[in-house]
């Protein structure tokens, strides 16, 4: 066999595994949504529950994205720029979320605020509602999302070094303007990084969500979670119609993911 | 998950402020968000006995579904890694129409739903799916049966792989490639003898992810499988099954197992990993 039919073979064989997993899926999504026609789409997408749904999964997403780059960033910061004992050990723990089940991070907070979790009387007094209601969910996505942006930016900005900060430091520039004058525009592309995946991942999660939710109609539904309900009740052309936000969603994700990891390479030189 | 253990250093005042602070806020809400939350899982066993836990973990269903779910995920990431190495390759190595395409489509399971992912592949490989249909005109059924729990496991799976090989296969230079082959050497045993030792940590580390992520996978795994007992029952769903009945003692003794097991997964590849770049720098 020649080096030309080999190469021809491998890109068929690659064609076809692409198509089968991951093109026809996609497709199917689509296909379906429109099967009952335009109309019908559109009214199972504008449909009071959908919105809602949508609005609680855009919102997830926000406090999520808000408090895992707050928590990428302070890490970044201590792990990266800094030298003490048991710094791969702390490294391996930001990991965990990532090796875990999501219907564990779901369950750890139904043990935690359930009925039988040691914090449920206080939350009884307090009259707040975290599992079954919309905190659980905020909770559980923040949890699974966790090491999203603090795992691109400790590697990137350890292997920037220190020089630069020190000097800054020397100087006598205060800690907040080493950070958004030297060190920010040097990870920017990273963070942006860290957050697209972050962002993916949080408006996509179901396990964890499905656990926490109680999947109440209206009110802890999250966009992934009405598909799975529509699903269920054989509502096939509704569910694959809000399937399609979410795909048109990812697809936009993996557009911009593109483009900002182009510019992270071309950064890195 | 890094093997390499950094040289001793010498212990130097630094001058770059706001490590306090840095540390404090990572420490607080690592703790918050993760690691109390995770002890609650052994903290809500205390009043649980060992010969009760022990009979939730090993009842018969249970190790049905530890069964179903390690078998599909290992036959899935075994998929993986040669789609994996053979994608990587195709992605790396040629230049034809398509090939920036098929590169961002790979991740496309990492910005895909689960859920989305679970329902569209329930209904393609079902008997009245595109796919499914075509299986089932000569008496193979896929969805609802561990071959749709593989697929599932394969499409979670595929991009951990391939961005694993990837950039190994990006830095080794094909002159070595050339250089075996003008020294005589076949395509396969060129193949075989420089390209196989160099991609080896990287499929591993690759068939490590895939394989963790799979067992753990819920979302695009829940629909395929159908949850039969003993047959397409994993064990992330006997977990959710126990949620449903309030049983939160035996669903935390699973779920106990399920986290030391993929602790046990990580760290043996770790020692695996080193192992192997010990050898490959050795030789």
């Amino acid at each position: 066999m020649g080096s030309k039919t080999i190469k021809i073979v491998l890109i068929l064989l690659s064609a076809l595994f692409v198509t089968l997993m991951l093109i026809l899926p996609l497709a199917t999504v689509l296909v379906y949504s429109l099967r009952q026609g335009w109309r019908t789409f559109v009214s199972c997408v504008t449909d009071d529950y959908t919105v809602k749904a949508l609005n609680l999964t855009l919102l997830t997403a926000a406090i999520t994205l808000a408090v895992n780059t707050a928590f990428g960033i302070f890490s970044a910061w201590s792990i990266a720029k800094f030298r003490f004992r048991g710094k791969q050990a702390l490294t391996t723990l930001i990991d965990i979320p990532f090796s875990i089940s999501p219907i564990i991070a779901g369950l750890v907070f139904i043990l935690i605020f359930g009925r039988i979790g040691w914090v449920y009387p206080l939350m009884e007094a307090l009259d707040v509602k975290i599992v079954f209601a919309v905190p659980g969910i905020v909770l559980a996505t923040i949890f699974v999302t966790f090491p999203f942006v603090s795992r691109e930016l400790i590697p990137l900005m350890q292997s920037q070094g220190c020089d630069e900060e020190e000097a800054a430091a020397l100087m006598g520039a205060s800690g907040l303007q080493i950070f958004s004058r030297v060190t920010f525009p040097h990870i920017k592309w990273g963070l942006l990084y860290g957050v697209i995946l972050c962002t993916a991942r949080a408006l996509g999660e179901f396990g964890a969500v499905s656990v926490v939710s109680g999947h109440l109609r209206g009110k802890t539904n999250t966009l992934p979670l009405h598909v799975e309900v529509l699903f269920n009740e054989f509502k096939l052309t509704a569910s694959f119609a809000v399937a399609s936000i979410l795909v048109v969603i990812a697809i936009i994700i993996l557009i911009l993911r593109n483009i900002v990891e182009f510019r992270l390479k071309r950064e890195e030189g | 998950m890094s093997s390499l253990k950094t040289p001793p250093e010498r212990p130097k005042r630094n001058v770059i402020p706001g490590f306090g602070l840095s540390m404090g806020v990572t420490l607080t809400m690592l703790s918050l968000i993760v690691l109390i939350p995770l002890a609650s899982v052994p903290l809500v066993l205390r009043d649980y006995s060992l010969s009760e836990f022990w009979r939730v973990v090993t009842d018969k269903q249970t190790i049905a579904t530890y069964k179903v779910s390690f078998s599909c995920a290992a036959a899935a990431a075994v998929i993986n890694v040669f789609f994996g190495v053979l994608l990587a390759w195709v992605i790396t190595r040629y230049k034809f129409p398509g090939r920036r395409i098929l590169d961002g489509l790979i991740e496309l399971p990492f910005a895909l739903p689960t859920a989305v992912a679970g329902v569209a592949l329930t209904t393609l490989y079902s008997d009245k799916g595109w796919i499914g249909y075509l299986f089932s005109k000569v008496g193979v059924k896929i969805s609802y049966t561990p071959i749709g729990i593989k697929i599932a496991m394969i499409f979670i799976g595929i991009p951990f792989v391939v961005r694993s090989i990837q950039p190994v296969l990006e830095k080794l230079d094909p002159q070595y490639e050339e250089a075996a082959a003008t020294l005589g050497a076949s395509r396969a045993r060129t193949f075989m003898s420089v390209v196989i030792p160099e991609i080896l940590p990287a499929a591993l580390t690759g068939f490590a992810l895939a394989f963790s992520r799979a067992i753990g996978e819920y979302g695009s795994v829940v629909f395929i499988a159908g949850n039969i007992p003993y047959k397409t029952q994993i064990t992330p769903l006997i977990i959710m099954n126990k949620l449903e009945q309030f049983n939160y003692p035996a669903a935390a003794s699973i779920a106990l197992v399920m986290i030391v097991f993929s602790f046990l997964v990580l760290f043996g590849i770790n020692i695996l990993q080193s192992k192997i770049s010990e050898i490959s720098r050795g030789s």
